[in-house]
């Protein structure tokens, strides 16, 4: 690794990856995920817990700091928004 | 097959709790210190399934519950870290393990005389982390706003429940802090050893049998190879 920021496709790759690992599901499945794709709300393991799984899990990968305040359902909502909230922390460095 | 033992009480007194063993009296014998609260419940089975693996290869193996785990008539909110530390303590005297195994949080427990293995091991304050963190998204999905720094203070002044966890004062302010101890005796098995996603990440709990072999395998080959 570099100490460039990740570009926007490995963070796309990475959040994906993670998805995986929380959701417990085929890699080809979430590699079906778009921006509209449903998360909180629409996939019944997602949790209050696994939620807070997935933000701890992004923080370590993606070298990224998630304050309470961060977190909505709008980012929760869909693929796209969390992919849209993670490239935005990531710029944030 | 499970067998009970006498686990001391922080304060003094003792507590009859369960232990799963597999003790046929063989040379190897493992003391495992599984993984503590939220992902306890994710890492059970592929514990277990681990010790399955190694009886078959010939390795003893002992899990042991402390005093508020599982089945346990003591209360979790009167545990302290320091009670289940004795509580190891004890049950290494009990057991007479040769080696240690601990998984994520449990390597807080980890004994310092005993050579071994830690799995993918983390401090208590990112065990807390999760669990108030989902504290904090389910309050907020509930229409109630709880932050992070009030549920710390709680924590530390009375004790809290997270995640249905009941942890008292004590235990809540000694997992603020504590991280697994320096010991070269004991071999960090990293996640990435075993190939997948960590389980302990797991919206449900899940097994992977490919895991489980890969981890038998790197304690039994260790313990064996040098009885060839």
């Amino acid at each position: 690794m570099s100490g460039l920021a990740p570009s926007r496709g490995e963070i796309d790759t990475t959040l994906r990856a993670i998805l995986c690992d929380v959701l417990g599901l085929d890699p080809d499945d979430v590699a079906e995920f778009d921006g509209d794709t449903g998360l909180f709300g629409h996939l019944p393991e997602l949790d209050s817990m696994a939620v807070a799984g997935l933000l701890t899990e992004m923080e370590d990968r993606l070298d990224i700091l998630i304050e309470d305040d961060d977190v909505d359902g709008e980012m929760l909502e869909t693929y796209g928004g969390l992919l849209a909230f993670a490239e935005a922390k990531v710029v944030e460095g | 097959m499970y067998t009970s033992w006498t686990c001391p009480l922080p304060g003094g007194g003792t507590s009859d709790e369960i232990a799963l063993t597999f003790d046929q009296g063989r040379k190897h014998r493992l003391l495992v210190i599984p993984a503590l609260f939220d992902e306890a419940n994710k890492m059970r089975r592929h514990t277990v399934e681990v010790m399955r693996r190694l009886d078959l290869s010939g390795v003893d193996s002992f899990l042991p519950d402390l005093a508020g785990w599982n089945d346990s008539l003591a209360p979790l909110r009167n545990q302290t870290l320091e009670g289940w530390r004795a509580g190891i303590a004890a049950a290494i005297a009990e057991f007479q393990p040769s080696h240690v195994l601990t998984i994520r949080a449990g390597a807080l427990l980890a004994p310092d005389g005993l050579p071994g293995w830690r799995h993918a091991p983390t401090g208590g304050k990112q065990a807390l982390r999760a669990m108030l963190r989902a504290r904090t998204i389910a309050a907020k999905e509930a229409g109630r706003e709880e932050t992070m720094e009030a549920l710390q203070a709680l924590g530390r002044s009375e004790g809290i429940t997270l995640a249905g966890w009941q942890l008292g004062a004590d235990m809540f302010a000694a997992l603020e802090s504590a991280t697994p101890p320096e010991n070269e005796m004991q071999a960090e098995i990293a996640q990435s050893l075993l190939g997948g996603g960590g389980l302990w990440l797991r919206a449900e709990p899940d097994e992977d049998p490919e895991q489980a072999d890969a981890m038998a395998a790197i304690i039994a080959i260790a313990l064996l190879g040098g009885d060839a």
